[in-house]
């Protein structure tokens, strides 16, 4: 079978998801061209260099409607006979671009793809573009739709984590995220955001939150208490479906679950023949993927069924697998992981995650493929495992693997 | 077919009069709907009318559909029911419609004849679809009386397009009050609502609605929905504020329900579905919805227990025919919680009440009890200070047995002890004579032993209230093996007066409620005990539309009254006794935790008697079990350990009647009211599926799931228990 390889992983900076983030003056088209502009640069492509730009975004409603892959290619300066394809698979449309780029090239169907994701969450509220599965009664009430922070917290319960756990989790996160920066662990892949003039408008993530420790975080009141307890009750609900839980506890609150900001990813994905004409090294092959359906009411608990299927796909057990990158949806999505595979906590997300940097909905499952490969390329490593639990009760997967 | 009348004024009003001769409120039947466009037709015709206005001819303005008429489309529509039922209800649509757009030009939306509703009383179901059709609703101030769509309460939801009209007249949100709680309002409240526009002086309703007709003009009668630019009220279901209410609305209504309601959820369906498309597929989608309730069984068992057989108890079901036997003057013997309670209903029912107890300041405060409830209901408007004189001057509270000279009643609630309950009798009967119907009150104790101590025993009954007495609507009434019809009629009319509703059962051991309700404690604690999660048990109560789980009931009922219970049981059954439960609850009762009363029990309780969560000392006595069984599981167990009980109290002549085994047990202790009652449940299950399931849990959990011979013989004959036992147009009722 042809092999799938990584060339390129680049990301923006993530901003603030509001008013006085540095991003919020930029739109959803630009900062996708801004991303597919840098992977040409960098890369050298040029003309129909890419069989498509499979682009990934949750929100896809006004400036992020109506096809924005195709409308970012043409605002970028990619050939126009480059298509575009927009997907969604919510937090993981970053990642599932990129395994359906992978999959196409090892299916022999074109030589190479620009796979990656936008989120300009400041701009496009999280939401907006509805969801049946919330506001049509008789499904939401069929599968027991609960919000995912009610989700987050029924993991929480059901497998016995406590807010001082979440929270170190997140003061880890921070520490984490901090640290990197400061060794300028991401000085490979984040490309700087300029205006229209050349100007810098962001070339940092500025979400991050350094100092943040047990005692800040312990300040802060739970987020899902009230629409949980009082209105509308969304605890009811999950213990229709976990009746052997007597109360959900919340324990998440903004400090231990990912944040709201604006950013994009790339990926350049090929075959080899493609590298060898453009004169480029394959950095990682894309040796495994996988995608799966969960319970939607505990909705969050994806990264595990799916861990254990591209585990079992590919013919590999945990042990196999040097470093890990579990989106930090929420603390408690990371800690259901750690229990699961009972994995050392050194090994994931060793340069911090959402809870620190943000979590662009759309791209994040494409920066923390290129986070992993990062960090496999600085510590010397040969193999990595990325993840994330997506809403409704999915979760994907991707193994990379050094070459 | 004379229910609708049409009287064509000089004026050129045309007055629509619904006047159902055989009955004391209109009812819709599918005859007089025809009638309705006939009417309808001729006036939009006729070039002499220049509007109409639909009246009562009776003090009030409709009760509802006939429920009776919908169960009969769907039986005699052979094989296909639903589309029976849909064709019905989308004529009635087409009448609507066709009422509610008059003649106006639909490019246009010129030319149409302004249509009013007067509104002269309680007006309710299809009589309030009919009003919300016409294009302005103008109620007499007659402040007893009420509208509303009540539909809900009984298992169904307005499918005669009150739930399309309503919901986009007000949202979603405004609406839910009137749709999913069935609230009934009185006129001033019905205007705040939007049901109706006017309240009038009931003598000038007639003139009032002719009035407006003749003054209104095409602008007045173009409904919202039905010109360019509409919006949903409130948001419609993908605009940002009908997100957050649709959003929200199904989450409480499915915690609310537990999910076993299908009425609510049809309904909250079709307002969400039909908010996102035009009005006449609304119709259409409110349709579907509205067929698959009345297609579901639960539906159809509801309506029956909950309505029809519920009314047919209150009217005299099985009265035995013997002349009127009214009580004009109630002794009650005893002033303690029941006793107190008991006085206060009759004496709110008018009825003169003497009220006994051995000490006068006893007596004294069972008459405040009386007094206490008065105050809250003035509180809340519903009891005006002449109210509260009158029916506190009814109630004689003292000591002076010989107060009790003329009463025709006497219901006994004194201590539960046998030997004091004869005395009792005995003292009292020397006072008001053998003729006077002499009931005791006994939750517990057998009727035909305690008709003993008196010397007629034909005149001795048992009357079993619930507690607490002002708010249960059951009144078990208990025949002990010489009661004759003359003091079962004397208690079926006395719990007409005081409207509660009333079955009337055979003596034997607990009777009939406490008998089901005992097992299902019993069930409860038998996990416990397993080492099944409690909050399983409790969720799984709850989940299956039990209002308390067995736990949370033991506690609120005291687990000394269950450790009193059981050593009675033992002491009567001897051998044959079972007592798995035993050391659970005498070991709660020697720890002091005998449940609310003692702020600790299953549950833990707060200083103030707040139940705060299950007690977590629970797991140290009895550990969790590493399987836990299947929510399902529990579910059967608890529910067949009542259902089965139920059914050897029929086996055994206890119950003579399934309608009062299926209204009792929801009315006398919340059984699971989805199901339309215990009987009704097993005619879901069908009765083989039943028998199959006995067998399981018999294998699984022990002999007391042991399949009951009768119904043994109704699965190996694929029967039903209202097939068999159904008396005449109730068995296929709704």
């Amino acid at each position: 079978m042809t092999e799938a390889y990584i060339y390129d992983a680049i990301r923006t900076p993530r901003g603030k998801g509001r008013k006085d983030g540095a991003l919020h003056e930029v739109t959803a088209a630009r900062l996708s061209a801004v991303t597919l502009n840098a992977i040409k640069d960098r890369n050298n492509l040029d003309g129909h260099a890419v069989e498509d730009v499979i682009w990934g975004n949750v929100t896809q409603v006004m400036e992020q409607g109506g096809c924005l892959a195709r409308t970012a290619v043409l605002a970028s300066e990619l050939d126009q006979r480059i298509p575009g394809l927009a997907i969604n698979r919510f937090c993981a449309s970053g990642m599932e671009a990129v395994n359906l780029a992978a999959n196409q090239v090892r299916g022999g169907a074109g030589s190479a793809y620009i796979a990656g994701g936008v989120e300009m969450m400041g701009r496009v509220a999280m939401g907006s573009d509805g969801a049946a599965i919330a506001v049509d009664p008789s499904i939401a009430m069929d599968t027991y739709f609960v919000p995912q922070g009610i989700s987050a917290d029924i993991i929480a319960t059901e497998y016995g984590f406590s807010r001082d756990d979440a929270d170190a989790l997140a003061v880890e996160s921070q520490n984490r995220a901090a640290r990197a920066w400061a060794e300028g662990r991401f000085d490979k892949s984040v490309i700087p955001v300029r205006d229209i003039n050349g100007l810098t408008i962001l070339d940092r993530d500025e979400y991050l939150r350094p100092g943040t420790d047990m005692q800040s975080l312990g300040a802060l009141k739970p987020a899902f208490k009230e629409m949980g307890e009082m209105m509308p009750g969304f605890d009811q609900i999950a213990l229709m479906k976990y009746p052997h839980l007597e109360k959900i506890e919340h324990i998440h609150h903004a400090g231990n679950s990912s944040g709201i900001v604006d950013g994009a990813a790339a990926l350049l994905i090929g075959n080899a023949e493609f590298g060898a004409a453009y004169g480029l090294k394959p950095r990682a092959r894309i040796k495994a993927t996988a995608k799966i359906g969960t319970d939607p009411t505990i909705m969050l608990t994806g990264p595990v069924p799916a861990t254990e299927k591209i585990l079992k796909d590919s013919g590999m057990s945990i042990s196999d697998i040097d470093l890990f990158e579990v989106n930090e949806a929420f603390s408690s999505v990371v800690l259901r992981f750690l229990q699961a595979f009972d994995v050392d906590h050194g090994k994931v997300n060793v340069n911090g995650g959402a809870i620190a940097m943000g979590h662009p909905l759309g791209a994040t499952g494409a920066m923390i493929i290129g986070t992993l490969l990062d960090e496999l390329e600085r510590t010397g490593k040969g193999t990595g495992l990325a993840t994330l639990c997506v809403a409704s009760g999915m979760g994907a997967a991707t193994i990379i693997e050094r070459v | 077919m004379t229910d609708f009348t049409m009287q064509a004024d000089a004026d050129g009003v045309a007055v629509i009069t619904w006047d159902v001769k055989a009955k004391s409120m209109n009812v819709l039947t599918r005859e007089a709907f025809a009638l309705v466009e006939e009417l309808l037709d001729a006036a939009l015709a006729d070039p002499e009318v220049k509007g109409i206005v639909i009246a009562s001819g009776k003090s009030t303005f409709a009760g509802g559909m006939d429920l009776n008429t919908l169960a009969t489309i769907r039986d005699e529509a052979g094989d296909d029911p639903a589309q029976a039922l849909y064709d019905f209800t989308m004529n009635g649509h087409r009448i609507l419609r066709k009422l509610e757009r008059a003649g106006l030009d639909p490019k246009t939306n010129k030319g149409g004849k302004p249509i009013a509703c007067a509104i002269p009383g309680t007006c309710a179901g299809i009589g309030t679809e009919i009003a919300l059709a016409c294009h302005r609703r103008i109620m007499a101030d007659d402040p007893k009386a009420r509208i509303g769509l009540p539909e809900i309460l009984v298992g169904i939801f307005p499918g005669g397009g009150g739930t399309t009209r309503y919901s986009r007249m007000v949202g979603a949100m405004q609406a839910a009050p009137v749709l999913l709680e069935g609230k009934m309002l009185a006129p001033k409240a019905a205007k705040s609502a939007q049901l109706i526009d006017e309240v009038v002086a009931p003598e000038d309703l007639l003139a009032r609605a002719k009035e407006w007709v003749l003054s209104a003009t095409d602008a007045d009668i173009v409904k919202p929905w039905d010109q360019k630019g509409w919006k949903m009220p409130g948001g419609a279901p993908y605009h940002p504020a009908g997100f957050m209410t649709f959003v929200g609305a199904s989450a409480m209504i499915n915690g609310k329900t537990k999910g076993v309601y299908p009425a609510a959820k049809a309904l909250l369906s079709a307002v969400y579905e039909g908010a996102l498309v035009d009005f006449d597929t609304a119709l259409r989608i409110e349709t579907r919805w509205f067929v698959s309730v009345l297609m579901n069984p639960s539906s159809s068992a509801m309506i029956r227990s909950l309505f029809l057989n519920k009314e047919a108890l209150e009217k005299g079901a099985n009265r035995p025919a013997v002349p009127d036997q009214r009580v004009a003057k109630l002794g009650v013997l005893g002033a303690g919680m029941m006793g107190a309670g008991i006085a206060y209903v009759a004496a709110n029912a008018g009825i003169e009440v003497v009220l006994i107890d051995a000490a006068q300041d006893a007596a004294g405060r069972g008459k405040a009890h009386a007094e206490s409830l008065l105050d809250k209901g003035m509180k809340r408007g519903k009891v005006t200070p002449e109210k509260k004189a009158e029916v506190l001057g009814r109630i004689h509270a003292t000591t002076d047995h010989a107060a009790l000279a003329g009463c025709d009643l006497i219901v006994e609630a004194v201590f539960e002890d046998v030997g004091v309950k004869a005395e009792v009798t005995k003292m009292v009967l020397s006072v008001v004579g053998p003729d006077c119907i002499f009931a005791t009150n006994t939750s517990t104790l057998p009727i035909t032993e305690l008709a003993k101590a008196s010397d007629s025993p034909e005149h001795f009954i048992g009357i079993h209230f619930f507690s607490p007495v002002d708010k249960m609507a059951l009144v078990e009434i208990i025949k002990g093996a010489k009661t004759g019809d003359r003091a079962v009629a004397k208690a079926l009319d006395f719990v007409r007066q005081i409207r509660k509703t009333p079955i009337v059962v055979n003596d034997a051991r607990f009777f009939y409620a406490n008998r089901c309700i005992i097992p299902y404690i019993n069930e409860g604690i038998r996990m416990v005990a397993e080492g099944v999660a409690p909050a399983l048990i409790e969720n799984a109560a709850k989940l299956v539309g039990m209002p308390l789980g067995p736990l949370q009931l033991t506690d609120e009922t005291s687990l000394d009254l269950g450790a009193k219970i059981a050593k009675a049981t033992k002491a009567a059954m001897g051998a044959a006794y079972d007592d798995t439960v035993d050391p659970v609850i005498f070991g709660m009762v020697d720890a002091g935790r005998l449940g609310r009363k003692s702020n600790a029990g299953f549950y833990a309780y707060d200083e103030s008697g707040k139940r705060l969560g299950l007690w977590d000392g629970l797991a140290d006595h009895y550990p969790l079990a590493a399987d836990q069984p299947e929510l399902v599981e529990v579910q059967h167990r608890l529910l067949f350990a009542q259902v089965l009980e139920a059914v050897r109290a029929l086996e055994e002549g206890v119950l003579t009647d399934i309608r009062e085994g299926d209204v009792g047990a929801i009315l006398g202790w919340g059984f699971a009211p989805w199901s339309g009652g215990p009987f009704s449940w097993l005619d879901i299950l069908g009765t083989p599926y039943a028998a199959e399931r006995c067998d399981q849990l018999q294998a699984a959990y022990g002999d007391r799931f042991a399949c009951p011979a009768l119904l043994r013989e109704m699965a190996d004959k694929g029967q039903s228990f209202y097939g068999r036992f159904g008396a005449g147009v109730d068995s296929k009722a709704a």
